[in-house]
Parts: C-alpha cells; sequence; structure tokens
C-alpha cells in the first residue's frame, strides 16, 4: 500500500516536472495537472494510511483515519481545478493572440511549413 | 473578540462581487464604490493599527472554534503595518489608475483589484499555515487578471509565462505544508511553533525538508534568485499601476518569512538551527547583485525598475536572514520604503510610456508633453530606489548596513555599497538617454501639452511625499518598529493570544 501510493506520487512528479520543462503551453498545462494529482495524493498521504476507516470519530474498534488531510484535499482540489481551467483560457488567448504556443518571451522565427489555422 | 479584525477581509471580499454583479455596465459608479471601499479600508487598517501598537497581540476565531482546531486571523503589530502599507498603496493606486482611465481600457478592474486587496489583507492576517496558502491563492488568482488586464500579445505572452510559474510555486507550497503536516499533526502557526520547538530527534530531517520547501515557495513570491525569473516580464508587461500595486505582493514573500522563520523556525530551534540564514544570505546578495546588473544593463524603462524591484528585494532579504531584532527592524523600515518607492517608479514609468509611445532606452525620441515634469518625479524616484541622499532609501540602506555588522559584515557591505553604486549609474544611464538626449534630437522646444491627468500627477507626488515623510519620521517610526520586531521575537505573547479559551 505505502509502495503503491509513494511510487505513484513519485511517477506522477516526475511526469509533471519533466513535462512542465517543456516550452509549449500544452504540455506545461499537462504537467501541470500531473503535478496537482500528485500533490493530492500526496497530501491525503501525509494524514497517514489507512483502510475502511471512517473519517469522523465513531464506535469503530479500530478508531478513525484523519479527516483533516481529506478537507485539505478537497480545498486543494478545488483550487487546482479552477487555476487550470485559468491557465487554459488564458494560453488559448495568449495562442489566438500571437499565433504561437511558445513559453517564453522572446521573439521565435516562426515554424517552417504551412501555419496552422488560429481558429 | 475584535471583530474589526476579520473587516479588511470581509469588506473587499463582498465588494468585489457587488461591483460584478450589480455596476458591470456603470464604470463611473464602479469607481465610486471601488474607491469608497478602499478608503474604508485605508481608515479601518489605520485604527488596527492604532489598536495593534497600544495591544499585545489579538487574536480572530473564525467561528469561534476554538485554536487549533479553528482557524485563527491574528492581528499583531507587523500584520497591522503590512495591512495598513497596503490600503494605502491601494489607495493612491486606485486614484491613478482612474485619473490615467487605465480602469477603462477592459473589464472588471475594480472587481479584480477588490479581490486582490482581499488576498492582500488575508495573507497578512492569518494566523493558519494552510489559510495562508488560500489567501495566497486569492490574491494570485486576482493578480492574474489584473497583470493582462488591457490586453494585447506580449502583456498575454508575459501573463501565462507568470502564471505558469506561480502554479507551481503554489503546489510546491502544498508539498511544503504536507509534509510539515505529516510530521507535526497540525498547521495552526502557534500550534507548529510549539510542536515545533519539541520535537523529537528522528522527525528533524523530514521536517526541514518541508521547512526548506516553504521557503522555496517564498523565495518565488519575494523574487529570490535563483527563483526570480518570473519578475521582470511580468512587471514590465503588466500595466502600470497594476506592477505598481504588485509592490506589495513581493513583500508578501518578504512578510511570510519574517513570521513563518521567526515564529516556527526561529534559529534556536534545534531540528533546523541556522540552516534559513546560511541558506537566505547567499540568496540574498546574488539577488541584490543580479538586481543591480539587470538595472545596468535593461533596455526599456520598465524592465529597468523591474530589476531595481528585485536589487531592493535582495537588500531586504539581507537584513531579514539576519534574524535579530535589529536587523529585523532595519529590514522592515527598508520594506516600507521599498514599496513606495518601486510603486512611485512604475506609475512614473508609466505616464512616460503613455506619453513617449514605448520605454525604450536606446532610441532617442523628441520631448513629450510634461516631460519637465515627468524628469523631476523620475529623478526623485531614482535617488530613493538608488538609495542616496536625502531620500528613505539612504536611511534604509545605512540600517540595514548597521544590523549587519558581525561575521560576514567585509562581504554584505561591499555588496551593498558596489551594487548601490551601479544602480546609480544604471538610473542615470536610462535618465540621461530618455530626458536629456530628447532635447539633442531636435532643435525646436517640446510641444505645449499631453494629456493633463492632475490626479495621476498628485499620485505619484503623494507618493514621493511619502518618501519623504518617511525619510522626516524616521525616528519614531524606527522606533516604533524595533517595537514591531521585539514582538515577533517574543514567541510566548503570540501563542498565548491564540490559545487563551475563547470568550464572548
Amino acid at each position: 500500500m505505502e509502495l503503491l501510493v509513494a511510487s505513484a506520487v513519485g511517477l506522477m512528479t516526475a511526469c509533471g516536472v519533466y513535462l512542465i520543462l517543456r516550452k509549449r503551453t500544452f504540455p506545461v498545462i499537462v504537467g501541470l495537472a500531473m503535478l496537482s494529482y500528485a500533490v493530492n495524493v500526496f497530501i491525503f498521504a501525509s494524514g497517514r494510511l489507512a483502510i475502511g476507516l471512517p473519517a469522523i470519530i465513531t464506535k469503530h474498534p479500530e478508531g478513525y483515519t484523519d479527516p483533516l488531510t481529506q478537507a485539505l484535499v478537497l480545498t486543494a482540489i478545488v483550487i487546482s481545478f479552477g487555476m487550470t481551467a485559468l491557465i487554459v483560457m488564458m494560453a488559448l488567448g495568449a495562442f489566438l493572440e500571437t499565433g504561437d504556443d511558445y513559453i517564453g518571451m522572446e521573439e521565435r522565427e516562426q515554424p517552417a511549413g504551412p501555419k496552422e489555422g488560429a481558429e | 473578540m475584535n471583530h474589526w479584525i476579520i473587516a479588511p477581509v470581509i469588506l473587499p471580499a463582498l465588494l468585489a462581487p457587488f461591483i460584478v454583479l450589480v455596476m458591470r455596465h456603470d464604470l463611473s459608479l464602479q469607481r465610486v464604490f471601488s474607491t469608497a471601499g478602499t478608503a474604508v479600508l485605508a481608515a479601518i487598517s489605520l485604527v488596527l493599527l492604532y489598536t495593534a501598537a497600544n495591544n499585545p497581540p489579538e487574536v480572530y476565531y473564525l467561528g469561534n472554534w476554538p485554536a487549533p482546531f479553528g482557524i485563527v486571523l491574528v492581528l499583531d503589530r507587523l500584520s497591522a503595518m503590512m495591512i495598513a502599507l497596503t490600503a494605502v498603496l491601494a489607495l493612491l493606486v486606485q486614484l491613478y489608475a482612474i485619473g490615467t482611465s487605465w480602469d477603462a481600457r477592459g473589464n472588471h478592474f475594480h472587481a479584480l483589484f477588490q479581490f486582490q486587496l482581499m488576498g492582500l489583507c488575508g495573507a497578512f492576517l492569518t494566523g493558519d499555515a494552510f489559510n495562508l496558502f488560500v489567501f495566497f491563492e486569492v490574491l494570485l488568482i486576482a493578480s492574474y487578471g489584473l497583470m493582462i488586464h488591457g490586453g494585447g500579445a506580449k502583456r498575454l505572452k508575459a501573463g501565462v509565462q507568470y502564471v505558469a510559474y506561480n502554479l507551481v510555486g503554489s503546489t510546491l507550497f502544498l508539498f511544503a505544508l504536507a509534509t510539515i503536516y505529516s510530521v507535526t499533526g497540525t498547521l495552526n502557526m502557534a500550534d507548529l511553533a510549539v510542536k515545533v520547538a519539541e520535537l523529537p530527534a528522528g522527525d528533524a530531517a523530514l521536517l526541514r525538508v518541508g521547512a526548506v520547501l516553504l521557503l522555496m515557495v517564498f523565495a518565488v513570491k519575494g523574487a529570490l534568485v535563483p527563483l526570480q525569473f518570473w519578475l521582470p516580464a511580468t512587471y514590465s508587461f503588466a500595466p502600470g499601476p497594476v506592477a505598481a500595486l504588485f509592490a506589495v505582493m513581493t513583500k508578501v514573500g518578504a512578510y511570510a518569512v519574517i513570521r513563518i522563520f521567526t515564529l516556527i523556525f526561529p534559529p534556536e530551534t534545534a531540528a533546523t538551527g541556522t540552516l534559513f540564514a546560511d541558506i537566505l544570505l547567499p540568496a540574498a546578495i546574488v539577488t541584490l547583485i543580479v538586481g543591480a546588473i539587470g538595472v545596468l544593463g535593461a533596455t526599456g524603462m520598465a524592465r529597468l525598475v523591474a530589476f531595481a524591484a528585485i536589487g531592493s528585494m535582495g537588500t531586504l532579504f539581507i537584513a531579514v536572514s539576519q534574524f535579530t531584532p535589529q536587523a529585523i527592524t532595519a529590514g522592515l523600515y527598508y520594506l516600507l520604503h521599498s514599496t513606495f518607492a518601486t510603486a512611485a517608479l512604475f506609475l512614473i514609468v508609466d505616464l512616460l510610456q503613455d506619453r513617449r509611445g514605448n520605454d525604450d532606452l536606446r532610441i532617442a525620441l523628441p520631448p513629450t508633453g510634461q516631460h519637465g515634469l515627468i524628469t523631476v518625479l523620475f529623478f526623485g524616484g531614482a535617488i530613493a530606489m538608488a538609495g542616496m541622499p536625502p531620500l528613505s532609501g539612504f536611511l534604509g540602506k545605512l540600517l540595514v548596513m548597521d544590523a549587519t555588522r558581525g561575521a560576514n559584515m567585509a562581504i554584505i557591505w561591499t555588496a551593498i555599497l558596489a551594487t548601490s553604486l551601479i544602480t546609480i549609474i544604471g538610473f542615470s544611464r536610462a535618465g540621461s538617454q530618455v530626458f536629456w538626449k530628447a532635447y539633442a534630437t531636435t532643435t525646436t522646444m517640446p510641444k505645449p501639452e499631453g494629456k493633463a491627468e492632475p490626479l495621476a500627477f498628485a499620485v505619484v507626488f503623494a507618493l514621493l511625499a511619502g518618501l519623504v515623510l518617511l525619510t522626516v519620521t524616521a525616528g519614531p517610526v524606527t522606533s516604533w518598529l524595533t517595537d514591531t520586531s521585539t514582538e515577533l521575537f517574543d514567541k510566548t505573547a503570540y501563542i498565548n493570544a491564540v490559545f487563551t479559551p475563547v470568550k464572548e
């Protein structure tokens, strides 16, 4: 269980970091989404992993699992979802305005060949 | 419980949706309500400043849940000062935006502005680390909207880069908080301070990882090298008044470092020791150098000011990295100064850009409308920013240098003095290129009038007057700040305030 969760977090973080180091908006956005999934699982795991336990105090013989991390994850999910939607819109706006999905301020040679439509 | 503590968060939070929903088609109505709201916010913040100066830290329990189970807001001298600074700056910047009609160049300027104020005030007030993250996100999401206000290809590109950079920062913040939570089991700052102090040695390594991640997040916000790359493009392509408001956003990073690393991880903590001071000091010195070289090498006026802002963050973090009451006092004084100086310079550059058409330093253009007036303003702003007498930048740097006598004195003094010289050269080069060379391109005298915009000029004069005031009242201000930093290092007062049982 621990191994599975830990490697999932690690793998998603690695993929996310690789993708955000690309210089085009689409991979960067996917990479950011990946990173936020990784951090969501990570926050969840920071309250210790428990199977089949309720998140509230009950008469359950084995006690309960930490409810706070679940609330934190919920907040983090909402925020990262909103932020992803926002950066998609901004990236789309920048692409439509400049006809280029390159991240960075330097002027770039337009790639050769027919330019893809921006509709 | 003093309910006024939450007013700086609630007021803009209610005003912003009200502006969006009720008066989105009427700009003049928006202007009236938004300015009135900011003025009330400034008044409240001054009252809170007065309260905080005469009382020990005061706590507001949201929903009356006792700490550490509920979220708390804490008003102490530092947070009251930061809120007052934000509110006063915001009021001036907003008047400037109205005076130059910047707010008419796109939709929802005033609503976003209020949301930005809500995020800033919340971040300064909160006593809970996760709540700090939430308020960071609020202020960031509003800043994304403000940053691309007015549109344009360049601005949108810079905006995407800024958002991407800060989203990575937010993810890092969550990683840091989760790591710290997994070690200590709490995110309330006062509770963290207690738990970290008595942490078993076996958990220290994990805590150090979390704390350094947290420092990196604040370094992103505070534009500390090597995490400053987002700042020049963002500040130079953002609308002028927005860049001026952003002058207080880098200070959020500095505030968070001061708060977290004096309260939770002070140098005497067994688990972390002087780790953060050892990381911060070299980074701050390099930041200062990068800022100065950037000022010298900038090709545009806005970029020049952006690099000067980076340099001023370097000076500020040098003071903070000492973690002594005297150095924090010096740092806070410099923080006040650099916020006003940066904001004033961004507004002056905006006035120039508006009249000249661009801010490129490499081409000489004929004199513009109000050429002499803008020249004088730039001269004043540059003196303040470079840290020359007689303005407060000089006193600020003097205080910082006085507070850094000790082991690293030779390096710090050399860095501060040498970069001051480079910054002076950079500013005088830019000033002569833009303002003096203008006369070399033409034999005729400047055309009489550009746009009048008396309100905009009044605001810039007010900001410079603020710097003069800060210089004249340096004595009382520093003695007030000394009390502030004494309070910061007296952790027990803060912790006791948070854990006092809830009273009705």
